[in-house]
């Protein structure tokens, strides 16, 4: 029917690459990373892997660096030192505004949503859409972007909607939508919850569950919120003294003793976010 | 490699036609094969995605689609698949991503309305601040403990000290300037010495204090606004009266005495340095000595002409402040409206510190100070 090429070639422009949808190799992969700002090292020698297919919540206490954990992992920050391979590509090896295919095969929702202020909430979805498959039609697009809107959880009046007529939660559900927008294979996720009232962050975490199952992603998760925690991640990730000190899921991470997860865990919140997982 | 999106139809045997979907079926790989699909004219009766080897949310909507539009059966779906069609399947909506535009005809008036309104609410505002600044006066007034000092030095440091190198280097230029061209000009009647008359009586009266009101209102005048604006929006302001601090007091009687006053200072200092630079000029170009050119200021220009740009000077400043600090605190809303009022602070200040001078320039001539 077309002998259009496949259009992401820089997705394939290495061989070894190719078909790595299906490789093995976990799409995310940091090790040894070291971030410094001036004297202060906020990540030192940090190593870790994110599974194919599970939620990782990354939690940490405030300035343990998780923000900028993610912002290293998705290339807005060059690290000091260390490796970092998302998806089989070295993001390490790139520079900020380098164009290279594996950025439309992720989604990132930043803490604020940082929706484009200028555009609705329908075209918010539609600019990455229009960047890098320009070959798509204009009504497909705009359908895609409909349904994307409809899939993270927002009415319909919400389309057409700019970003400043949208609640807190409302603008976060945008920024989902918008980094669904590709179909990615891998979402970040900055503390989704945050700001949210208790309905609306289980709501978003049924969502993220949701579309993780269907659309088969993997989720790098930064939260505070305990009960993303225990409800909907597979595993969960502590910062803390410039490493990730312990990775697993819930049960491990409390086996390991380390006094700051015992504190977390073990604190008011952590217990009666775990009391209200086992009732629920 | 992906591969390539790909589809055959065929009639099979109950006489509809049975489409074949192959290849991956992505967000990547739609773009060329949609346009084709969705020309397809005949019946369809089945859509086969067997041969499909991958398929996202992209490819489940163009499949549901086009199901819905031959009413067709989509067949041979793998669970992944499937899964997405069901996703896909309950979320269709027609709403335009853009909120409909009104015609120009309605929109042209609809604005104008608008702003004949809001210039009756500008008004209320403009009174109700003087008001506020009045009555915040006179609170300091009767209880001159509560002055408050240090926001007032700090102030003054911002608007008056270290703007001194930027309106020196300003003045100095505009008077190397008017010297040397009015230079050119007295020469053709050989009255070049005139130049001091010319550059002492301009700066003094007219430039020296207009160009530094201008230079404030730049550089002063929109940091009041976006600095109370953004304490506005972080709602700094609100903070304040909650505590029982006046914002009034407190942020913007300091502003506007430091820049009323500052503006005198500045003014002054301004018309010195641009006679200066004239002066610079005189020694260069037309042979007057330096300091011959500066001892025969005080005997060329009157007295009246350094009251005429003292006692513009405040008035200026005062100007300045006040639509900084009015602009600055009617920002609300988001950080857009704080560029947006900056803007207007400076251009009113500059605007209304225009007209001002003319009306001082036809007033001083009236009372026999021309």
């Amino acid at each position: 029917m077309t002998e259009q090429p496949i259009l992401d070639e820089d997705y394939c422009d290495d061989p070894a690459n190719a078909h790595e949808r299906f490789c093995d190799q976990p799409p995310i992969v940091v090790e040894g990373l070291v971030n410094k700002f001036g004297d202060f090292a906020v990540h030192d020698g940090l190593n870790l892997e994110v599974n194919r297919g599970e939620i990782l919540g990354v939690v940490g206490g405030s300035g343990t660096g998780k923000s900028v954990l993610m912002r290293s992992i998705i290339g807005l920050q060059r690290p000091n030192a260390g490796r970092i391979d998302v998806l089989g590509r070295t993001i390490t090896a790139v520079d900020l505004d380098q164009k290279i295919g594996v950025r439309r095969r992720w989604g990132v929702l930043f803490q604020g949503g940082a929706l484009f202020s200028t555009l609705t909430v329908g075209e918010n979805v539609e600019v990455p859409l229009k960047q890098f498959y320009p070959n798509i039609d204009d009504n497909l697009r705009k359908e895609i972007a409909r349904y994307k809107v409809l899939m993270s959880g927002l009415p319909e009046e919400a389309i057409a909607k700019y970003p400043s007529e949208l609640s807190g939660g409302m603008k976060k559900r945008a920024g989902l939508a918008r980094a669904l927008a590709l179909d990615p294979e891998l979402l970040f996720l900055d503390e989704p919850t945050a700001g949210l009232d208790p309905i609306g962050a289980a709501a978003f975490d049924r969502q993220t569950r949701e579309l993780k199952e269907t659309l088969g992603l993997t989720v790098f998760l930064i939260t505070h919120d305990l009960d993303t925690l225990y409800e909907i991640c597979d595993r969960v990730a502590v910062l803390a003294d410039k490493q990730v000190i312990a990775v697993g899921t819930i049960p491990e991470l409390i086996e390991t003793g380390h006094p700051w997860i015992e504190e977390y865990f073990g604190g008011p919140r952590g217990r009666s976010a775990l009391a209200t997982h086992e009732r629920g | 490699m992906y591969g390539v999106a790909e589809f055959t139809l065929e009639d099979d045997e109950s006489g509809g036609s049975r489409l074949a979907l192959s290849g991956p079926f992505l967000v990547a790989t739609i773009g060329p094969v949609e346009h084709h699909l969705s020309e397809i004219a005949e019946p369809v009766s089945a859509i086969d995605l067997s041969e499909v080897s991958e398929i996202d949310t992209v490819g489940a909507w163009v499949t549901c689609r086009l199901a819905a539009k031959h009413s067709a059966e989509i067949v041979g779906a793998s669970s992944q698949a499937q899964r997405l069609l069901n996703a896909v399947q309950g979320v269709s909506s027609d709403v335009d991503l853009t909120p409909e535009r009104v015609p120009v005809w309605e929109r042209v008036p609809e604005a104008v309305g608008q702003q004949v309104y809001s210039a009756r609410a500008g008004i209320y505002g403009v009174v109700s601040f003087f008001g506020g600044i009045l009555i915040g006066m006179a609170n300091i007034i009767r209880h001159p403990s509560k002055f408050p000092m240090r926001a007032l030095v700090r102030q003054m440091e911002l608007v008056g000290v270290s703007a001194l190198p930027i309106i020196g280097l300003m003045s100095f230029l505009i008077g190397i300037v008017i010297a040397q061209q009015g230079a050119v000009q007295l020469q053709q009647f050989g009255a070049e010495t005139l130049t001091v008359n010319l550059v002492g009586r301009l700066t003094l009266r007219e430039l020296g204090v207009l160009m530094t009101a201008i230079m404030v209102a730049g550089r002063s005048g929109s940091a009041f606004a976006a600095q109370i604006g953004t304490m506005k929006l972080t709602e700094e302001v609100d903070a304040m009266r909650t505590i029982g601090i006046s914002p009034i007091e407190k942020l913007v009687i300091p502003r506007i005495l430091a820049c009323t006053f500052m503006m005198v200072l500045l003014g002054f200092y301004a018309s010195v340095v641009a006679i200066m630079g004239g002066a610079v000029i005189g020694q260069v170009a037309l042979g007057i000595p330096f300091f011959t050119f500066l001892g025969r200021i005080p005997e060329v220009i009157a007295e009246y002409d350094l009251w005429v740009g003292l006692i513009k000077a405040p008035v200026f400043g005062l100007i300045i402040a006040l639509a900084g600090c009015y602009h600055g605190m009617q920002v609300q809303g988001n950080s857009e409206e704080v560029g947006r009022r900056t803007t207007m602070a400076v251009v009113s200040a500059i605007f209304a510190v225009i007209v001002l001078d003319a009306f001082f320039a036809v007033f001083f001539t009236e009372i026999g100070w021309g």
